[in-house]
């Protein structure tokens, strides 16, 4: 996020460029595009100053759609480039936009240290448990079992957690939301809002390879049954209000409780607290099946972020020193040859 | 350090007194780079050319008085030009039986072996492999030997200090130093002014390593010892007037990186990730904070380049550096800063390969992977540094070369260059000419295009942040001009073209002879730090009344436009390399010539006499 200039309120139609869009009739990289473009005018910050920055697979010709500046760049190494980008001018807001594969795989340790420095961005994960662009192959958010051509008998390592990765990786800013969902702009509003690193995993459709792997929990039938909204300083009832998710005291794990003539009180439902990081630990773990989908900011506590504390401690470290090159030549040990020798 | 084109008198009968070679060797904890680095202070300030060469163990706390635990430094300093720390020394100094071991084999015959006696215990000499003691059994009779308790006499003079016994043996670098500064007729007191400073928190430490000091020096003094021990006064080299100062090629390389980012008018940024040897240009940029420096430790090499293209797609000037192995890691993202045309300068402190392989000692031999070592059609500039002094050059030309073509550029440098010193004259950055980078910052009339091109096949450097330019770029193939994803045959056929056609546009100066004619019987081309072995041997071949020539190439991609007419004017040329060849591979492909090679993969540089053999052998 970044200090905002007041600008002419853009439209949607202002951040689309005129390229041609390559991606499968009816992939979900479709909505997210939409939801991105929808969102962008409501923050208001001017397209040349922000910048989409991707690695390699189908979520990372984002940039090649959006009318601002963009960097294409290589396979998991997106966040590298936005770190040199951003100390260079920390003035540009910043998107890194990743996937799976390419965030969580081949890119996996830059994520972890793009998050734990805390340079201020949002990575927008597209997370559709699949490699598409390589045609299909198991990815390592997959699960268990997935068969694809390089697993033609199934997969059989257990997948990543983004969310639970991000968290433990230091994230100061957690959050879920799915392709077609209405509220993914209400959640990139957040994380562009939050200061510092802000991880965004969105759930996205790949109807090719992965058809449909999240409707148990995205189909808008019975959707409020199985998705759990989170807001914060609300009570994290779900299903109308039927039921919530409570702290088992005894065992230290949440659990789902029953509300009864919305009750939610005596029945325990932790109101969400988005500063609340030992419960945050809990909502990226928490099981679907067993609970619903926690989407919305699952966390949210800024701290001091990279590219403020690496200008700060060279603003420091360079006060009161003039960048005299030719002083710094002469610096060590030297000698001055005359006529009649060396002298110190 | 010198460079002089002309012809010296023959200074290969050199007496000892004209240039002498010395090496000290301990063990890691005995402080020889220190001493080593102190005497070369001394040489420097009794007005002597030197060379120097640092020779360390991977180990960081290698066990004590193991073979593998030696730490050497040798230097070579006279009255004429130096430009090689010297083959054979003239004097070592062994603090234990694994120095002498592992240094006694190189010694000239008849040189001078001053060892310390009170280290050739049992304990020792078992570590060392020595069956019996070789200071009592003749072994060493083909040198000269002079035994002395260096231990002792250090603990003695010491002794009113209070000092602990580990702490007292510590001072036994500081005598070594004294003997060595009293057999060259030096002045102490330059060095009693550093210890001073350098232990004013402990004036007791401080007093005690100069009390060893002197020690050392008075018991030269003093003891007048009939047979190898004497004085011996090395006339100041005639040098220039000027200020001169000592220069690390790692040193070389960081302050001209910061002087060619000042001549751009750009901050810079510097990714790195630390790797043996080329750490040194990362410490040393780390404190320049007022250069409008940024640092960066990377979480790997990767990501250190990735960020430099990043920080130079913003604007700045992006570096990143590293050794063959880091290189390697970062060629991916090489291929993406050719790919969208963006400066970028790549420091590669070359090392033993390949693999882990010899992070410590000197290699030429990432030759190949500079120069063709990407996928696809990947062009790119390739320089190399002959000496610490030239690295601050090289780092300038880097820069410019990059900001003036849109480009990444490849510096090789190696361990050797990196780690040794050498005088060097501080320049006049006045005299230096300014390359100010001109960022677009409005559409021209026709449209903006993010891959039109000037003259020199250039594309624009637009900032993000720019009103009006937004633009996308990538690593996928780019439309000839806009710079749209284009995967048309043709397409990719001209865009393969420009690419190369910008590369080989690069304007680089003339080849120059470096000593010698511009034809005749031989040349000896070379490149990097084997400038000084080469440059000696032929000189001392010419001096005989050879016809052999010395050529050494700076731009080794492109190549100077003369280059190849200049080595057809030779019946034959060598191609000394610290590798099985890769330059004279180059030669040959880009110009048909019969270069010859001449390798050496040790881990050690040339010596001059083996580039003399190779000279006699070629024109046999």
């Amino acid at each position: 996020m970044n200090e905002m200039t007041t600008i002419a309120k853009s439209t949607p139609k202002d951040w689309e460029t005129d390229q041609e869009v390559r991606w499968c009739p009816g992939c979900g990289d479709y909505a997210i595009l939409k939801a991105v473009q929808r969102t962008m005018p409501e923050i208001g910050t001017a397209p040349e100053n922000t910048v989409f920055i991707s690695g390699i697979g189908c979520s990372s010709r984002f940039p090649y759609y959006m009318e601002t500046y963009g960097f294409h760049t290589i396979h998991g190494r997106a966040p590298a480039f936005a770190t040199g980008l951003k100390l260079a001018n920390p003035n540009l807001d910043i998107w890194i936009v990743t996937g799976d594969g390419d965030g969580l795989s081949i890119g996996g340790n830059h994520t972890m240290h793009l998050i734990r420095r805390n340079l201020d961005c949002q990575i927008m994960l597209f997370n559709n448990e699949i490699y598409g662009l390589t045609k299909g192959q198991y990815s390592p958010t997959s699960r268990v079992g997935t068969t694809s051509p390089s697993t033609p008998y199934g997969s059989v390592d257990r997948p990543a957690q983004p969310a639970a990765f991000a968290l433990g990786a230091g994230a100061r800013f957690v959050a879920r939301g799915f392709d077609v969902s209405k509220e993914l702009p209400n959640v990139l509003k957040a994380a562009h809002a939050h200061k510092g690193a802000a991880f965004i995993e969105i759930f996205q459709n790949c109807i090719v390879y992965n058809k449909d792997v999240f409707e148990d929990f995205a189909a808008p039938k019975g959707a409020e049954d199985r998705q759990l909204w989170l807001k914060h300083g609300e009570p994290m009832l779900f299903a109308k209000g039927t039921k919530g998710i409570a702290l088992d005291n005894e065992e230290l794990h949440l659990k789902v409780v029953d509300v009864v003539d919305g009750d939610w009180q005596s029945a325990g439902v932790i109101v969400h607290d988005v500063t609340n990081r030992s419960v945050a630990h809990m909502l990226v773990e928490m099981r679907f099946g067993e609970f619903p989908m926690a989407l919305g900011v699952l966390y949210d506590d800024p701290r001091p972020t990279f590219e403020t504390d690496v200008v700060r401690q060279n603003k420091a470290a360079a006060e009161g020193k003039t960048a005299d090159l030719q002083s710094l030549l002469k610096k060590g040990q030297t000698w001055t040859v005359t006529e009649s020798g060396p002298e110190l | 350090m010198a460079t002089a084109v002309e012809d010296r008198a023959d200074d290969r009968q050199s007496p000892l007194s004209d240039a002498v070679v010395v090496r000290f060797a301990g063990d890691s904890g005995d402080g020889m780079q220190l001493t080593g680095g102190q005497f070369t202070l001394s040489s420097a300030l009794a007005g002597n050319d030197f060379a120097t060469f640092p020779d360390f163990p991977a180990e960081i706390r290698a066990p004590q008085g193991t073979l593998f635990g030696v730490s050497a430094f040798q230097i070579n300093f006279g009255s004429s030009a130096i430009e090689t720390a010297g083959d054979a020394p003239d004097v070592l100094v062994a603090m234990n039986p694994a120095a002498l071991k592992t240094n006694v084999l190189q010694l000239k015959q008849g040189g001078l072996i001053i060892a310390d006696e009170g280290e050739f215990n049992d304990r020792n000499l078992a570590k060392a492999k020595y069956d019996a003691n070789p200071l009592d059994d003749g072994s060493l009779a083909k040198w000269q030997l002079l035994k002395l308790n260096i231990s002792q006499l250090t603990m003695d003079a010491v002794k009113p200090f209070g000092l602990g016994n580990k702490e007292a043996l510590r001072c036994k670098n500081m005598w070594t130093l004294g003997l060595a500064l009293w057999m060259f007729d030096r002045d102490r007191q330059p060095l009693i002014d550093w210890l001073e400073a350098k232990f004013a928190k402990d004036p007791n430490l401080a007093a005690a390593n100069v009390a060893a000091l002197n020690a050392g020096h008075a018991y030269g003094e003093t003891a007048e010892l009939a047979g190898p021990l004497k004085q011996h006064h090395v006339d100041p080299a005639p040098v220039a007037p000027g200020l001169y100062r000592t220069l690390t090629g790692a040193e070389g390389i960081a302050l001209g990186l910061v002087a060619g980012a000042q001549l751009a008018k750009l901050p810079m940024f510097f990714g790195g990730y630390p790797i043996t040897p080329a750490s040194a240009i990362l410490h040393h940029l780390s404190r320049l904070k007022e250069y409008d420096v940024t640092t960066f430790q990377a979480e790997d090499e990767i990501a250190a380049i990735c960020s430099a293209i990043g920080a130079s797609y913003g604007g700045s000037l992006g570096v990143t550096s590293s050794s063959g192995p880091g290189i390697a890691l970062k060629g991916e993202a090489m291929g993406l800063a050719i790919m969208t045309e963006l400066p970028l300068v790549i420091v590669n402190s070359q090392r033993g390969g390949p693999s882990t392989g010899l992070p410590t000692k000197t290699e030429q031999s990432d030759l190949y992977q500079a120069v063709y070592g990407r996928n696809g059609d990947a062009p790119m500039p390739v320089i190399a540094a002959r000496s610490p002094g030239d690295a601050f050059e090289c780092a300038i030309e880097a820069v410019r070369i990059a900001v003036q073509y849109m480009t990444p550029v490849m510096l090789l440098t190696d361990g050797y260059i990196a780690n040794a010193a050498e005088p060097w004259a501080v320049p006049d950055l006045a005299a230096y000419e300014a390359f100010p980078v001109q960022f677009l910052t409005e559409a021209p009339e026709n449209g903006f295009k993010p891959y039109s091109r000037d003259e020199k096949l250039k594309r624009p450097w637009v900032k993000p942040g720019t009103p009006g330019l937004l633009h996308r770029i990538g690593g996928i193939e780019k439309e000839v001009g806009t710079g749209h994803i284009n995967y048309e045959a043709s397409n990719h056929q001209a865009m393969t073209d420009i690419r190369k056609a910008k590369i080989d546009g690069i304007k680089v100066p003339d080849q120059i002879v470096e000593l010698g004619a511009g034809g005749g019987k031989l040349a000896v081309v070379g490149w990097g730090s084997t400038f000084g072995p080469i440059h000696q041997a032929v000189r001392r071949k010419r001096a005989e009344g050879k016809d052999v020539s010395h050529v050494h190439i700076r731009h080794i991609w492109p190549l100077p436009a003369n280059l190849g007419g200049l080595l057809r004017n030779y019946d034959r040329v060598i191609v000394p390399e610290m590798n099985t060849g890769q330059l004279k591979t180059v030669l040959r492909d880009q110009y048909l010539v019969d270069a010859r090679p001449v390798n050496k993969v040790s881990g050690q540089p040339f010596t001059i006499a083996e580039i003399e053999a190779a000279i006699e052998e070629a024109l046999a």
